[in-house]
């Protein structure tokens, strides 16, 4: 195949990464979109294999299959409350791939005796480190996530400080190697060793609820090692899937720092633990709150006009999805309607709620974003909190003290009547108090959330 | 790589950079998990570098990277597509008569 083929089928290839990124802009077209982008890559592959500077078969047949095999089977066998385990492991294996591309290029130079000039060497050490750093980084947020490891910020004094030591030690090193343009043993271990180190101190410190952006931001890093992969083989598809993947990251690391009100920089070096003890000036001494029984709210429910339902991770790890969808089947059925209220952070991931909801087969239309469905809250009849606790919490509008404040958070203190759906009274994550539960239209219905549920549907049915 | 390589790579890297950010910028929230692992799966195009160091013969030490690299970028590549289609196949939309 001549070279100038190669090239126009590698672009045929970008500009389906491109067509299938933008179908995934609507629910209706992303499927497709998916696909198209599988047919780029689909495209890129074959294009290489028939390149004549693959010779030998044997290896990447053997490589191939292993790899779809593995990945196949996770992309089948995982839960969906998974995903963001899943995520952060894909994740780390595009880095590590794209590691491990820079040092075997690495090694080839080195045995061919030539020389690396310049341009090449900066390109390769940069694929070298950010993949040194997405693939371990991702594999403490996996564990993290996974809970092999604990969720809980792990910090040691002058923390900042020693990381940036390390960070500036492999710069060194591997400026060290760029300078002297023959390829060096030493640095070339030190680059990648120091990389590998540095992907595991920059994640430990972010507790377990940071995550969402930490794994934004590792997809974020293993785009951009794609394309630094790019760049060292020269090859122009790599490069620009590579920047679009590193874009994505950004936007959503950016979007989820938003949510939570916080910077980016806050999340990566703050731990988080350093504001949560000062808790909030509000305080529970005093107040009371009110519970409600199931069949009492039943019967608010079977004459609501307008429901809107605030779900949680809660609801996710009580396994709640279908009851809710049951119980929002049966308010629709007697001509109420129903919509979900969803935090950019009501799952552990950015979109992570909507899947869970999608998987309970709630219809994808019925679920609103924060800033689209909070002022309707106000004509709700009724709203229904399922295991979220800060993102509804008022404090953060008024309450200069607490953690939260400023975050932006759902109206659900704005509806005619809400209820809260606890196993009992403790704090949410940040540890703080959350002002709704004492609110004058809040009642609380305890106990387990499938079971409380379950029971709403038995009565709404008699209703 | 020469310096003018290296700047015409810059300049697609950049430009790249640019259009990423409107077509993602669009993508609704609902459909943020999706997006980023089918995202994930687009940055599995670092197979076509292992491919290319697994096939050229290049001595025993860039094959065995070669293969590691494939099996690393293959699963991120198939694990990625077919978990995003799994998680699109599950988005569906309200019947239309139910109003």
């Amino acid at each position: 195949m001549p070279g100038w083929l190669n090239q126009i089928l590698y672009l045929v290839s970008a500009v389906l990464f491109i067509i299938g990124l933008k179908r995934l802009g609507s629910p209706a077209t992303a499927r497709q979109g998916n696909a198209i982008s599988g047919v780029g890559m689909l495209i890129a592959i074959l294009v290489t294999l028939v390149d004549h500077t693959v010779v030998s078969y044997g290896v990447i047949a053997a490589g191939m299959v292993v790899g779809t095999a593995l990945g196949l089977w996770q992309a089948y066998a995982v839960k969906m409350t998974a995903m963001p385990q899943m995520v952060a492991l894909l994740n780390g294996f595009g880095g590590g791939a794209s590691m491990v591309v820079g040092a075997a290029e690495f090694y080839r130079v080195f045995e061919s005796g030539a020389n690396i000039p310049t341009p090449t060497g900066v390109v390769m050490q940069l694929s070298l480190i950010i993949g040194a750093v997405t693939l371990t980084g991702s594999l403490v947020a996996f564990a993290k996530l996974q809970e092999l490891m604990s969720g809980k910020p792990i910090t040691f004094p002058a923390q900042n400080a020693s990381n940036l030591l390390v960070f500036l030690a492999t710069l060194a090193l591997a400026g060290w190697q760029v300078s002297t343009e023959v390829p060096l043993i030493l640095p070339f271990y030190g680059v990648c060793v120091m990389g590998l180190v540095l992907g595991v101190l920059l994640v430990i410190p972010i507790g377990g609820a940071d995550m969402p952006v930490v794994i934004s931001l590792l997809n974020s890093y293993s785009g951009i090692a794609a394309g630094m992969t790019g760049f060292v083989i020269n090859n122009e598809v790599l490069i620009i899937a590579g920047a679009l993947v590193g874009s994505s990251g950004i936007i959503l690391s950016r979007i989820m720092c938003k949510a939570m009100n916080r910077s980016l920089a806050n999340v990566l070096f703050g731990a988080f633990g350093a504001t949560a003890g000062a808790t909030g000036a509000t305080s529970s001494a005093g107040l009371t709150v009110k519970s409600i029984a199931p069949e009492d709210f039943a019967v608010q429910l079977a004459y609501a006009r307008k429901v809107i339902i605030v779900p949680g991770y809660g609801m996710a790890v009580a396994q709640a999805q279908h009851q809710v969808r049951e119980l929002a089947d049966l308010i629709e059925k007697r001509g109420g309607v129903v919509k979900y209220a969803i935090h950019p952070v009501a799952g552990r991931m950015p979109g992570h709620m909507n899947v869970l909801l999608a998987e309970a087969n709630i219809p994808y239309d019925r679920l609103y974003a924060m800033d689209d469905i909070n002022s309707e809250f106000d004509d709700a009849d009724a709203c229904l909190v399922i295991g979220a606790n800060d993102v509804v919490n008022p404090a953060a509008r008024h309450d200069k003290g607490s953690p939260i404040f400023g975050m932006p958070i759902i109206n659900a203190d704005h509806a005619k009547m809400t209820v809260v759906m606890k196993r009992s009274m403790a704090a949410g994550f940040a540890g703080i108090e959350n002002e709704l539960f004492y609110a004058p239209r809040t009642w609380m219905l305890f106990g387990d959330a499938k079971q409380s549920l379950q029971k709403l549907i038995t009565e709404v049915k008699q209703a | 790589m020469t310096t003018e390589a290296l700047i015409i790579a810059i300049v697609i890297f950049t430009l790249s950079t640019f259009l990423g950010v409107e077509l993602i910028g669009r993508v609704p929230p609902t459909l943020h998990t999706p997006l980023m692992s089918g995202a994930n799966a687009v940055s599995g195009i670092t197979i076509v570098g292992a491919l290319i160091i697994a096939g050229s013969d290049l001595g025993w030490i860039s094959t065995y990277f070669g293969f590691i690299a494939i099996v690393l970028a293959m699963m991120n590549v198939a694990g990625g597509y077919a978990v995003t289609d799994r998680m699109l196949g599950m988005f569906k939309s309200a019947p239309k008569e139910k109003r």
